[in-house]
């Protein structure tokens, strides 16, 4: 947590900064701990437990920007690394653009609390994080001849931050998160050991799903027997909700200001244009209480606020951070997404699968990339052959080609099934007319 | 590109880092802290130790009948200036330091670290990573002996933190010049230099104690050019164990050069069609494909679990028996080298694959143990923040005896890949792929239309068997190559001929 002595510090931080050289300056202090505790076959694999702090000072000297981190939090030590930072930073070339956040748009406190950290956390006994591993192992365990390894884990941690700028901000957020995670091999045909996995994750341990990772782990990784490629061609491609924000990120990536700024990006001069398909409003929505993601004020301090992202297709924001705001002169927005939320559709990804006539399935990406100026994409998959509104077929080593703007272009429909222990709430997706290449 | 730390599938891959954040304070150590004679006490002086502490922290390791135990410290200082729009305007550095307990129990493995190396700290860290063990108490080691740094890999003239900031901006400069001076058509360049020094002193309860100096610099551009309205960026970079004698011109023209020709071609290039088809490696960072299709699914922790493709094919034949493949520790100023692994064990040159046979895993302590072997030398870490795991070093094929054109010719339609991003890899299913920035379509025997952005895909024992010929023009991919696995990054690199897989899958438009 942090201590009266850690605000202390990071406040003194700031002064030494600005009584050697600088004119501005924001300091974050962070601290956390972890543990976990993982299970192979029923015997403990690793344990492994930590808790560590940093300290990382932004100094503006002179018109210039260097940031600076360290885990060495020594005062005396300090004092030297804040003399040496302001040093190096004088040697680089001015830069007028970079400056701290108009103090106006900082959060000024006094929202609701958002319960990101479970009260129970420190009273939680490695015994029971061990036991609940255990069982987790136990649901998969000699329940086929065909299992070569069963593991589980257990993980949590919690952090903390406290941050605060010469110009007037002062903010802390904390947060806590729970895990538990299932996956197995086994044989296959050949020497091939299939691999499937399973997982849960809560902020409050009493929500963490206790029972049935395993199980699920075992039934996703059975249903991949047979897997095979199959012809090249144009497919309704089905993406489930594990695996669709992942189509995602390289729009996001896209509507970065550092990106627009330095023209490397497929989203350049599309500010409120229709860039993609009608059907998608993705909303960012950084004030839910109790959910992954959530928080009053991005890395600079700025107040987060509701935001629509794209409106039935149109492009309503760029992540515009102070430097490039100054630098483009752009009234600045937030810096980057908090909790992104795609509206959901009404079905559940059975009924997706159940409306497709012939599809595939996507269960899972393996590499590829995405072109982050023209927005063409490849990456592997694998998954299932959907026919008439059933799985047929596994399929494995196929390559999904496309590029993104017509992807999106073409999303037929978005399932009702966001996870919402992510921050990215992204739903099974269904998109139209997208190639396939496989044999 | 982001290494996705919550991948639970057992998947391992590498990237091609666009830029690496890497600093140069609490200057107390010099060039010569590498020399044997400086090494030990120079590092017990640096960290504030004395080989009774570590003696004390390890004795409480074993207080629960662990079978072994070591302590690895770590000082850890990294800098990094960034230049765009014409300007170096942004300089990071970042300190880390600490110290990680490990304790081993049969195969089992309790972890534990701290920042504070106080003994208190310590020796609470010992008790936690003992708690793996059950039974009677064990001994630490009754005396520690220094094991001077036998053959050193990366030795270094000008150590980064006797170079100020003012001495590394005019060479980041001259590379934005260079690479504007090339092409008219070139809008932005990002680029950055990071140099990172690591102190890394090693001691564990077999009485072993060694200290070891780790340099590292990354130089990288990113190009951005435009033209008839298409806009296209592309990436090109150099990744070696040195000091700042590194700093020569002879590497700005050629990062320079690579990032403009890497990204004029993509103007003229088009998405294939998709399929499977054959599809010849070009030389250099075509080592991706053995990082991908067999390197990870070698490393020992899967073969010992029996969860890697490969976990029944030592000492068979996996491949056509001129092909050798070595993963190598051992070359000078290699981003991947290792004087010393994260666990004692000197850097070695393994051959995996020798004359077609599958020779040897890549093994840590643990597996070393479980296959009755002398550990290889690839248990690695991330930081004193993780424990080692088996990783690779620097992966390359060695050279074979055909000509890059008599392979080409060979073919009626196919692909050639010149260079590539990131790879991934399933150990279990040994589905592979690797992501191709630019190549060239093969047509009747001749490289016609340039290609790019498609992603490739192949399972890695059918992979390597269908290996048919390997050129004589084998060449290291000195890149930022980055490996990523359970979560930690490792610097790697990767090397290899040409080579003609005849069949492979690649992605594109139908």
């Amino acid at each position: 947590m942090i201590t009266k002595e850690n605000k202390k510090l990071a406040q003194w931080a700031m002064e030494y900064a600005l009584k050697n050289g600088c004119q501005a300056s924001r300091v974050s202090l962070y601290n956390g701990s972890s543990s976990s505790f993982e299970i192979r076959d029923m015997k403990i694999d690793r344990l492994q437990q930590a808790s560590e702090n940093s300290l990382v000072i932004h100094l503006f000297v002179d018109g210039r920007y260097g940031s600076f981190s360290t885990n060495r939090l020594d005062k005396q030590e300090l004092e030297k690394f804040i003399r040496n930072g302001i040093d190096s930073t004088r040697y680089l070339a001015e830069d007028k653009a970079r400056t701290l956040p108009d103090a106006s748009l900082y959060y000024k406190g006094g929202s609701a609390d958002l319960q990101l950290l479970d009260p129970k956390f420190d009273s939680i006994q490695p015994d029971d994080k061990v036991a609940l591993a255990m069982k987790t192992c136990e649901e998969m365990m000699g329940k086929d001849d065909r299992i070569i390894s069963a593991n589980s884990s257990y993980s949590d941690e919690k952090d903390f931050k406290y941050m605060v700028a010469s110009n007037g901000f002062e903010g802390d957020a904390c947060g806590s998160s729970f895990s538990l995670v299932a996956s197995v091999s086994i044989r296959g045909e050949g020497d091939a050991r299939p691999e499937s996995y399973w997982y849960d994750s809560s902020l409050y341990y009493d929500t963490l799903m206790k029972e049935g990772i395993g199980v699920k782990a075992l039934e996703r990784v059975f249903r991949k027997l047979g897997q095979k490629k199959i012809a090249s061609g144009k497919y309704t491609m089905i993406v489930d909700n594990m695996n669709s924000a992942r189509l995602l990120s390289p729009v996001i990536d896209a509507l970065y200001g550092s990106s627009i700024q330095q023209r490397n990006s497929f989203l350049l001069d599309k500010l409120n244009q229709q860039v993609i398909g009608e059907k998608i409003t993705l909303m960012d929505e950084p004030h839910l209480i109790r959910a992954s993601g959530a928080r009053y004020f991005d890395g600079e301090g700025v107040a987060t606020k509701k935001l629509p992202v794209f409106e039935n297709g149109i492009l309503k924001t760029y992540y515009i951070d102070t430097y490039t705001a100054n630098k483009m002169d752009m009234e600045p927005t937030i810096a980057s997404p908090s909790i992104l939320a795609l509206q959901p559709g009404d079905k559940d990804l059975n009924g997706l699968i159940a409306s497709a006539d012939k599809a595939i399935l996507v269960t899972g990406f393996n590499g590829g990339n995405c072109n982050s100026t023209t927005g063409d994409f490849s990456y592997g998959i694998e998954g299932f052959l959907v026919e008439k509104g059933k799985l047929a077929q596994p399929v494995s080593e196929m390559n999904v080609t496309g590029n993104m703007l017509t992807l999106w272009s073409n999303l037929a429909e978005a399932g009702n099934d966001p996870r919402t222990s992510s921050s990215w709430r992204i739903p099974s997706l269904v998109f139209e007319g997208v190639d396939f290449s496989g044999l | 590109m982001k290494y996705n730390r919550r991948d639970f599938i057992k998947t391992g891959g590498m990237v091609m880092l666009g830029s690496l954040a890497t600093p140069s304070f609490l200057g107390s150590c010099t060039g010569n802290t590498a020399d044997k004679a400086a090494g030990i006490s120079f590092a017990l002086n640096h960290f504030g130790l004395s080989e009774n502490d570590m003696k004390k922290v390890l004795s409480a390791a074993l207080e629960k009948g662990g079978d072994y135990a070591d302590l690895f410290f770590e000082h850890s200082y990294r800098n990094n200036i960034s230049l765009q729009d014409g300007a170096v305007n942004h300089a990071y550095s970042n300190i880390d330091f600490g110290m990680g307990v490990r304790v081993l129990s049969g195969d089992q493995t309790g972890y534990a670290y701290v920042e504070n190396i106080s003994l208190d700290d310590m020796l609470k860290a010992a008790q936690t990573a003992a708690r793996i063990a059950n039974s009677t108490a064990t001994k630490g080691p009754v005396k520690l002996t220094e094991e001077p740094i036998v053959n050193n890999f990366y030795g270094v003239q000008t150590p980064w933190d006797e170079i100020a900031v003012k001495e590394k901006t005019p060479y980041l400069q001259k590379l934005n010049d260079a690479i504007f001076a090339l092409d008219k058509r070139v809008q932005k360049v990002m680029a950055s230099l990071g140099d990172m020094t690591s102190h890394i002193l090693f001691c564990n309860s077999e009485g072993q104690m060694y200290y070891d100096y780790r340099p590292m610099v990354t130089l990288g551009a990113v190009c951005i050019m435009e033209d008839n309205g298409k806009i296209e960026n592309s990436y090109a970079s150099r990744a070696f164990r040195m000091g700042a004698e590194f700093l020569a011109d002879d590497i700005i023209n050629e990062v320079a050069k690579e990032a403009v020709d890497k990204t004029s071609i993509l103007f003229q290039a088009i998405k294939p069609k998709g399929g499977e088809m054959p599809v010849v490696m070009g030389a250099g960072g075509s080592g991706i494909l053995l990082h991908e299709a067999i390197g990870h699914a070698f490393e020992a922790d899967f073969n010992r679990k029996n969860t890697s493709i490969f976990s029944d094919q030592l000492n068979k034949k996996v491949c056509n028996e001129h092909i050798n493949v070595v993963d190598d520790g051992t070359i000078p100023f290699n981003r991947g080298s290792v004087n010393i692994d994260d666990e004692g064990i000197e850097g070695q040159k393994t051959y995996i694959v020798k004359e077609g046979i599958l020779t040897s895993y890549l093994h840590d302590r643990i597996s070393a143990k479980h296959y009755g072997i002398r550990s290889t030398g690839n248990g690695r870490r991330e930081s004193f923040r993780q424990m080692p795991i088996p990783r690779m070093r620097a992966t390359y094929m060695e050279a074979g005896n055909v000509t890059e054109e008599e392979m080409i010719s060979t073919i009626k339609k196919g692909i050639y890949a010149s260079s590539f991003t990131n790879g991934q890899v399933q150990i279990g299913a040994g589905d592979f792929t690797f992501f191709v920035k630019d190549g060239y379509l093969i047509e009747n025997g001749k490289l016609t239309q340039p290609i790019k952005d498609i992603n490739i895909i192949g399972n890695g024992p059918k992979a390597l068997a269908n290996i048919t010929m390997v050129g004589n023009n084998y060449k290291m991919d000195n890149g930022t190559w980055t490996c990523g696995k359970d979560g930690q990054s490792c610097p790697v690199t990767c090397g290899m001929p040409s080579a003609l897989v005849s069949k492979l899958t690649v992605g594109g438009e139908n």
